[in-house]
């Protein structure tokens, strides 16, 4: 997890008071509890990123906790208001603590 | 001559029962449907203790789903709120519930008027054909609510 590659896609220069489109993508197997090993029959424990968070110059913009039925490789794609020029930073937590952070600078017009 | 005609009217009537029993069926099929489309109790109780009793609204929510997920490891889905998104009046919390899912919850979002917009897009797992149903708490304490069936054909979630 700690060697995750989040990609994050949003633009480089927005004009203020636009809303604009961030995508995120980051690669986890999500192992959602429910299934079964095929050799033991045990049930195979939860592994999953249970909390994203998306924040605009350190002010949370949108939050979210998922359940095992988040896909595996979890899609988002969610909208943000330009106000200010700064940083948008993303971090994902999984079941284990392990974190993973990026961050992508703005340029507001 | 006569002969040809009451051929004719035989036919008719057998049409006309064809049809009956047609209607019969489909008003069957409809009847079994919207059965199907009952929430299950654990679906029932989470959407309670979401709105704490009040009624919720059947308005403002937009959800993109695919009506035929053959996948059921990925299915697609796209919502959006209608609010104006201001400190007095923006979305709050949205969650995505999956019905006959093992665990109705799929997702919960917390918005902040910063995001100009309250719409998410991502993907989820559907254990087999149910409803998928989005239930957002607006920041003056109402509930809105919209539901939409998917047809799953291959299960998404383990045996």
């Amino acid at each position: 997890m700690a060697k995750a590659k989040a990609r994050v896609k949003a633009p480089k220069k927005v004009k203020q008071g636009e809303i604009f489109e961030v995508k995120t993508l980051i690669p986890h197997k999500m192992e959602s509890g429910q299934r079964k090993d095929k050799k033991t029959g045990e049930k195979i424990p939860r592994m999953i990123i249970n909390k994203f968070v998306c924040t605009y110059n350190g002010k949370e913009v949108i939050s979210s906790s998922w359940e095992g039925a988040v896909s595996a490789n979890p899609y988002l794609s969610f909208f943000i208001k330009a106000d200010k020029s700064g940083t948008l930073d993303f971090t994902w937590t999984d079941d284990s603590g392990a974190v993973v952070q990026k961050s992508a600078k703005l340029s507001v017009s | 001559m006569t002969q040809k005609l009451e051929m004719q009217k035989i036919s008719r009537r057998e049409l006309f029962k064809l049809v009956g029993a047609g209607v019969l069926a489909t008003t069957g099929i409809s009847l079994l449907s919207t059965d199907a489309l009952a929430n299950t109790p654990a679906t029932d109780e989470y959407i309670g203790k979401i709105s704490g009793g009040n009624s919720a609204k059947d308005a403002k929510i937009t959800v993109e789903l695919p009506q035929i997920a053959e996948n059921g490891n990925t299915v697609p889905v796209k919502f959006s709120i209608d609010s104006p998104m201001t400190e007095a009046d923006y979305v709050k919390t949205v969650h995505i519930l999956a019905d006959k899912n093992p665990a109705p919850l799929v997702a919960t979002y917390n918005f902040s008027p910063l995001a100009g917009k309250a719409a998410v897009s991502t993907r989820m797992r559907l254990a087999r054909t149910q409803n998928v149903i989005v239930v957002a708490e607006m920041s003056d304490g109402t509930v809105n609510i919209a539901k939409k069936e998917v047809k799953v054909t291959i299960g998404g979630c383990g045996g």
